[in-house]
């Protein structure tokens, strides 16, 4: 058997004593596949075969002809960056806390990070709007100020950093944890300085992790439809993302609008697949590293 | 992992306080001032928010169809774990890393798209909608799109449990002469359950918040089809912000009482205090 892509433990060959026979095993096996097919792969395929119904040509008009859908890529491309910097940024920070030192709270600090996973994107939303609408607590100093978050793209940048909080972290805690401190202690105690340390020889370790991490957030942030919803207002050319871009497509209720909306669909989609091809070598990479430090063991003993 | 740590390596300080202030601005505030606004009716204002008849089928449609795709999601998981971890097959580096897919594949796509597929000139509604089974605008379909949403959880969180099972558990089995069910039943299965649990609870968890996929393939009528997260965006459209308020901190209960399961149960499947 090959090497699983999951966890750093790599299997033996099959037992006998753990075989099915052969007949039960094909039908388990085929039964999963069809599962996997009816969720997933149709849904693919067909996001594709809507896409491209009427021709290349077609395809090409309906992301370029639309000033609109023209705006809405632009602005996915403008307040996605944003949002994943920042939460690389709070990833790493979070990660190098909760991994390298024991304090008080840390369990629950690890909570606090999963947070917005488990709250609805519509909720998240409806918080910003709270603080900075028009008749948010801040919405009248925001007002006199000439500034504007909610209905405009800072409103944007907030809810969609805000759903793709844990994304960085998660990656990295994990990863951080099973390399252990070893080498950074050793570099501190060799008189490195500690971005020194930092640069040299912690994002060396954690790369991987952290590029997948960044990719993922990178996926999620393009995607997110519920906060933005809320957030944005939803005004045609101004405050529509991709997402919401494909929603209003819809609403036409056109056979053209339908086609358009799938050809945008079809860009997230062809992002989700590069993201999840992007995972599969980037996972190898990350188990290599990990048995490279080669200190697993006695690191998870340890904690 | 020791205390002298903190005098060894650097940053301790900056890391710790960059993510406290972090979370606090993004996080903390601004469901902060959730709980705030809701303050501001008074107990009785509060339950008429909350607890209209429209708004109890938007709970109970909720809270049923995530759970409906969560159980769902658990029977599929264990099957495509099991057959991912145990059994060697074409292209199977390829399926494996197709389950990740809804957690890259943006909500609205996979409601414009299973919305798509089982209307009655879809790819499978064609043969569905005969048969009397409506997959589109339907309570079904929240059912169906959540279960692809939720897919991940129960495969991910089962799939290393079961690939560190130890062989000699089923050796022995099978030595003392159980039949390969028995050994699955009593030897294979219950090692497996925190997992599964944990991914259910995962599952009802995404489910509940879920809004971009439900909305396209649900067709949202009220007291029919109308989840609560759909709810709270119509209040919010006619600026009844503090019954919109009111209704997300229902659904927010839900959701912390369902977060404080799973990381339960996830320190004790570890069995570290952490």
């Amino acid at each position: 058997m090959q090497v699983e892509t999951h966890w750093l433990k790599p299997q033996g060959p099959q037992r006998r004593a753990q075989q099915e026979p052969a007949l039960l095993r094909w039908t388990l096996i085929i039964a999963a596949i069809g599962v996997i097919s009816v969720l997933v792969i149709i849904p693919i395929a067909d996001v594709f075969y809507q896409a491209f119904a009427g021709g290349l040509g077609a395809y090409w008009r309906n992301l370029t002809a639309d000033a609109d859908t023209r705006h809405a890529i632009g602005l996915t491309l403008f307040v996605t960056p944003i949002a994943v910097v920042l939460n690389v940024v709070f990833g790493v920070a979070a990660a190098w806390a909760i991994t390298r030192f024991k304090f008080r709270g840390r369990t629950v600090l690890t909570t606090l990070i999963d947070l917005p996973f488990a709250v609805s994107p519509v909720v998240a939303g409806l918080s910003f709007v709270l603080l900075f609408g028009l008749s948010g607590f801040f919405g009248h100093w925001l007002q006199d100020h000439g500034l504007k978050i909610i209905f405009s793209w800072p409103g944007i940048v907030l809810a969609t950093t805000f759903v793709t909080v844990p994304f960085v972290a998660r990656e990295l805690i994990p990863v951080m944890d099973a390399i252990g401190s070893d080498e950074e202690t050793a570099a501190v105690s060799l008189g490195a300085s500690g971005w020194q340390m930092f640069w040299r020889v912690t994002v060396p370790n954690i790369k991987w992790g952290l590029l997948y991490g960044i990719i993922l957030c990178n996926a999620r942030a393009m995607g997110e439809f519920g906060a933005v919803y809320v957030v944005s207002g939803r005004i045609t050319g101004q405050t529509d993302t991709m997402p919401l871009r494909v929603d209003k497509l819809l609403q036409d209720n056109t056979n053209a609008g339908y086609a358009a909306s799938f050809a945008v669909a079809s860009l997230l989609t062809f992002l989700a697949l590069v993201t999840l091809g992007i995972k599969v070598v980037l996972e190898q990479k990350t188990r290599q590293e990990i048995a490279a430090a080669g200190i697993t063991e006695t690191k998870t003993v340890s904690e | 992992m020791s205390v002298s740590n903190r005098r060894i390596l650097p940053g301790f300080r900056l890391s710790l306080s960059f993510t406290l202030l972090y979370l606090t601005i993004l996080v903390l505030v601004p469901l902060g001032g959730c709980f705030y606004k809701a303050s501001s009716l008074s107990f009785i204002q509060f339950k008429a928010a909350v607890w209209t008849q429209r708004a109890q089928a938007a709970y109970l449609l909720t809270f049923g169809a995530s759970f409906a795709a969560a159980l769902a999601d658990t029977a599929l998981g264990l099957l495509i774990a099991w057959v991912l971890v145990r059994y060697d097959f074409p292209l199977k580096r390829f399926f494996d890393s197709l389950i990740d897919l809804p957690f890259a594949l943006p909500t609205a796509v996979a409601g414009l798209v299973y919305s798509n597929l089982y209307v009655k000139k879809g790819w499978l509604g064609q043969f569905l909608v005969p048969l009397g089974i409506q997959g589109a605008y339907s309570r079904l379909a929240i059912v169906l799109v959540l279960t692809f949403i939720g897919l991940p959880f129960v495969v991910r969180t089962v799939q290393p449990v079961l690939e560190s099972l130890e062989a000699e558990l089923e050796e022995a089995a099978a030595c003392l002469g159980a039949t390969r069910w028995q050994t699955f039943t009593r030897v294979i299965f219950p090692p497996l359950i925190p997992a599964l649990i944990t991914g259910f609870a995962l599952s009802v968890a995404r489910g509940i918040g879920e809004y971009g996929s439900v909305v396209f393939v649900s067709g949202n009528m009220p007291f029919k089809t109308e989840i609560a997260p759909v709810l709270i965006v119509q209040r919010l459209e006619e600026f009844a912000y503090a019954e919109a308020t009111a209704i997300a901190i229902v659904l927010l209960g839900m959701s912390f009482i369902l977060l404080g399961l799973i990381n339960y149960l996830e320190r004790r499947s570890l069995g570290h205090a952490g």
